[in-house]
């Protein structure tokens, strides 16, 4: 298993209308393997941009990103990636959605066969193998992404906003999932997230990032995770401890926010 | 091989005429009572609403088979298939009525004598309008208005009733006479009388209403066939008498001669001295010339005094009345069942006119389609849809390219000494090449639809075979999508048939020419909806491809190509649809098979059931490829817009 680290990490786009945009300003943090990092902030504070950094997608204007002793260059099967909207294949029935990833390294049909078998038991949709991926509920269709993803056996696990289009209900059931998951695998996994409460509740760490330029603003380090694997999520979140952290967090995040109109 | 169902056509279409207006009015009550049933209709606008609906494609269809039938006249043929005979011979007698018919103001215009004095009175001041620009002396100028006025006179000299001599009046009324004869002719029962051997032998012999394209049965066949037959002799010798009648009194006669001797003095006059202005000479011959046209005109004596020959009028509205009500029924069958045209008589025969020309049968159609269906038949020698008996060797022709036996080593064998050829590898393998070898034979579809089929799926084959993979290309790169995009957008634009003569100049007018053109038009479609595709892909899912460990090669295969696949297939359901228009009107510009060409030649033939044969195996056959296509995309691409 391997660190994740990122070292004056910098990304500055050019706009059309002219100037520069400082997505991220010399971010640094080291994120050990193991651990469940949840990231918050306000829109445009630089956080699909460190993931798709993280990710290989973009290449960051200053800095880098290691993986264990490896730069981070590009894409890779190292680090899996969950969509806010599941991205599935359409045209491919569950099955082969979440064996994709096999299929394109060449694994052994029949042995990718059982353990997809295997990882949808884990996320709840044992049966579904045969079955369109585009007649299945959004709810599915993330516990379809979160299987494909796994099943590859990444070092590290990236999400981005992955639960932030589903109703209420399902979401609460979705958050318990992702801990089982991190409880059971001890992958690591960053979660990018809008939502207070799903960042306190999937969050071992929690960074709070600040726009303009895009920065690491603060650091917490939080219990809920890991009692949200033995205990009730609900009586977790009403907790005292849980609802306190949450309006800190709010009032910063409100703010910045306020900052942001103030300055427009 | 429906030879047997052509006897009955009468029975057939008239009961298929009746069932198809009972279906539409039964679908109609059936649509207003499902509405008024159906109370959770859903609100306007809601698409729920366009579903279903069986009863209305009935309805639809069964409309324009009717509007068919009844338009081309195939119901007037099978409930009265003795009517066109009946009104050909009507149609004689209004042809024999007709030169002097026209003559009166009895449908439209003037009497005939009148719009003449019009026309000559015209011209007349035309050219005395012109007396006074042509730079005549004064003595030509008097004797040209002096012949101008004696023109005039002349004229008045018809008009007048104290003019018209005794005898042309007594003609006159014999005609009347004789017209009042005719038409108590056509009222008496017994007219005109029992039919001759030689007229029930021609009668016998007459074909059958359509079997020669849209030729009728002239020969009279029923007794009031043989009154209206024999009217119309009687008629016909009648108009020719009226035709002759001039009205040649004595005083016109003289004026016409002193006139004679006007201009020629005018024209004596006008040669003696020219001048020297060649346009004016010019147009001093011309005046006289307009002069002499004009008397040889009013020569004609076809003008007559006013009134002379209301008595004629009056007996031809009398006989028109007597012929109309000898008609009867027949008369309203015509208005009725026989909409948009007429049964015209000719010099020999008889033809419909109007939509029952250009619009055949619905059965003659049909007849003629199972004719050249029959491969034994087809059209110019050649079936539309059949199989050929091919030896294989003609395919390992067509496959194996004739350069391989090139590159086997070694020199093809020379004739020896005694003039024997003895074959090598090297010979034998270029017999295998070109096929020039004993082989079985395999059956192999051929035909005008095979033809035009095979070259629409040939140019379609290349365009998406070359389309698509440079469509997706052009989605994905800067360079393919700058470099190639010019091109394409350059040449797609220009319609198809503006390229052909160029392409066929090039190709040839085989099929290779046709091949090429629909090739570009498939292209161009393809390649555009290849890139619409390729460029429509979700970035997520490339970016979830890529994380998955996918390469390059198989994101495009395994991601790009099936996210295009929606809009490929509608790109080739669309490059159907324009490659067979191409290809008909490609195939009419030139070529010896094909559904065009056999447009073309039935076009020059004035052959309207194989013109509307062709349409409608071009309707069935792209009828037939969109439901194709609607099947392919149910069944391959379900998850269309479900993303």
């Amino acid at each position: 298993m391997s660190d994740l680290v990122a070292k004056d990490l910098s990304m500055v786009f050019d706009v059309d209308t002219g100037g520069q945009v400082h997505a991220l300003n010399n971010v640094n943090f080291t994120l050990k393997s193991g651990e469940l990092l949840s990231v918050l902030g306000p829109s445009g504070c630089g956080k699909t941009t460190l993931l798709n950094i993280i990710a290989g997608f973009n290449h960051p204007t200053g800095g880098a990103v290691y993986l264990g002793d490896e730069e981070i260059k590009g894409p890779g099967v190292n680090r899996g990636m969950v969509f806010q909207q599941g991205a599935l294949f359409e045209w491919l029935t569950v099955s082969e959605n979440v064996d994709f990833g096999l299929r394109m390294k060449g694994t052994d049909p029949k042995k990718s066969k059982k353990m997809v078998d295997e990882w949808l038991d884990i996320v709840g949709l044992a049966g579904f193998g045969d079955i369109p991926t585009y007649q299945l509920s959004g709810g599915m269709q993330q516990r379809i992404a979160l299987a494909r993803c796994l099943i590859n056996d990444p070092d590290l696990i990236l999400m981005d906003e992955p639960l932030g289009a589903l109703d209420a209900l399902t979401r609460e059931k979705m958050q318990s999932l992702v801990l089982k998951i991190w409880k059971e695998t001890g992958k690591t996994i960053m979660i990018i997230t809008h939502s207070v409460e799903e960042a306190l509740l999937l969050g071992e760490r929690l960074f709070v990032m600040a726009p303009r330029p895009g920065r690491l603003h603060k650091e917490y380090n939080l219990p809920f995770a890991e009692r949200g694997v033995t205990e009730d999520t609900r009586d977790i979140k009403n907790s005292e401890e849980f609802i306190e952290t949450r309006e800190e967090i709010l009032t910063m995040i409100w703010d910045m926010e306020e900052e942001i109109m103030g300055q427009v | 091989m429906f030879e047997f169902l052509f006897e009955y056509r009468g029975f057939i279409v008239g009961t298929i005429f009746i069932a198809l207006i009972a279906t539409v009015i039964w679908a109609i009550l059936y649509g207003r009572n499902l509405i008024r049933t159906e109370k959770s209709d859903a609100v306007f606008g809601n698409p729920e609403r366009a579903l279903g609906g069986w009863h209305w494609v009935m309805t639809g269809v069964s409309a324009i088979l009717i509007v068919w039938i009844y338009f081309s006249w195939d119901a007037a043929r099978a409930f009265n298939p003795k009517a066109a005979n009946e009104l050909c011979q009507v149609g004689k007698l209004s042809s024999a009525i007709n030169p002097i018919r026209s003559t009166f103001p009895l449908d439209d215009g003037f009497l005939k004598g009148t719009s003449l004095l019009v026309r000559e009175n015209k011209q007349l001041n035309e050219l005395a309008d012109q007396v006074e620009r042509l730079g005549f002396s004064d003595a030509e100028k008097s004797q040209a208005k002096e012949t101008i006025d004696l023109m005039r006179k002349a004229i008045i000299g018809m008009t007048s009733p104290e003019y018209l001599d005794s005898a042309t009046d007594a003609k006159f009324k014999e005609i009347v006479s004789r017209i009042d004869g005719l038409t108590a002719k056509l009222a008496d029962q017994n007219y005109p009388g029992d039919p001759t051997a030689e007229q029930i032998a021609a009668a016998e012999k007459n074909p059958r209403w359509g079997d020669s394209g849209n030729e009728i049965p002239a020969a009279p066949a029923s007794p009031r066939g043989y009154k209206f037959d024999a009217a119309a002799k009687e008629m016909k010798t009648i108009t020719s008498d009226f035709s002759k009648i001039r009205n040649n009194n004595s005083n016109f006669l003289a004026q016409v001669e002193k006139l004679k001797g006007q201009i020629a003095s005018l024209d004596t006059l006008v040669k003696a001295s020219p001048g020297t202005d060649e346009l004016l000479i010019a147009n001093r011959a011309d005046f006289v010339k307009g002069l002499t046209r004009v008397l040889r005109r009013v020569d004609d004596g076809n003008i007559f005094p006013p009134d002379a020959l209301n008595n004629i009028q009056n007996a031809l509205v009398k006989l028109d009345n007597e012929q109309k009500s000898q008609q009867g029924g027949l008369r309203y069958y015509d208005i009725l069942m026989m909409p948009g045209g007429e049964i015209r008589a000719g010099s020999s025969s008889c033809s419909e006119q109007g939509s029952g020309r250009w619009l055949p049968k619905p059965s003659d159609t049909l007849r003629t389609f199972a004719r050249i269906s029959n491969p034994e038949i087809g059209y110019k020698g050649y079936p539309l849809l059949w199989y050929k008996m091919k030896p294989f060797g003609e395919m390992v022709d067509f496959i194996i390219p004739d350069f391989i036996a090139s590159l086997v080593p070694g020199d093809y064998p020379r004739h020896d000494t005694n003039g024997i050829v003895t074959p090598n590898f090297k010979s034998k393998v270029r017999d295998f090449a070109t096929g020039n070898f004993e082989s079985f034979k395999v059956p192999m579809p051929s035909g005008h639809v095979w033809d035009s089929l095979l070259r629409v799926l040939a140019g379609l084959f290349f365009g998406i075979i070359l389309g698509v993979p440079l469509g997706l290309f052009m989605g994905l790169s800067r360079f393919s999508k700058g470099f190639f995009d010019p091109l394409i957008e350059l040449y797609r634009p220009v319609p198809p048939l503006a390229w052909a003569p160029l392409i066929l100049t090039i190709f040839g007018i085989g099929d290779d020419g046709k091949i090429f053109l629909l090739f570009m038009v498939a292209f161009a479609i393809m390649v555009i909806s290849a890139r619409t595709g390729a460029t429509g892909t979700h970035l997520s899912k490339i970016h979830a491809a890529h994380s998955l460990g996918a390469t390059n090669r198989q994101i495009l295969r395994k991601v790009i190509l099936p996210n295009s696949l929606p809009e490929i297939l509608t790109g080739i359901r669309i490059a159907i649809g324009v490659c067979w228009g191409t290809l008909v009107a490609a195939e009419m510009l030139a070529g010896t098979t094909g559904i065009g060409f056999v447009e073309n030649v039935a076009r020059k033939q004035s052959d309207y059931e194989i013109i509307w044969t062709t349409i409608i195996i071009l309707g069935l056959l792209g009828l037939l490829f969109d439901l194709m296509m609607r099947w392919v995309i149910d069944k391959f691409i379900p998850w269309r817009g479900k993303g």
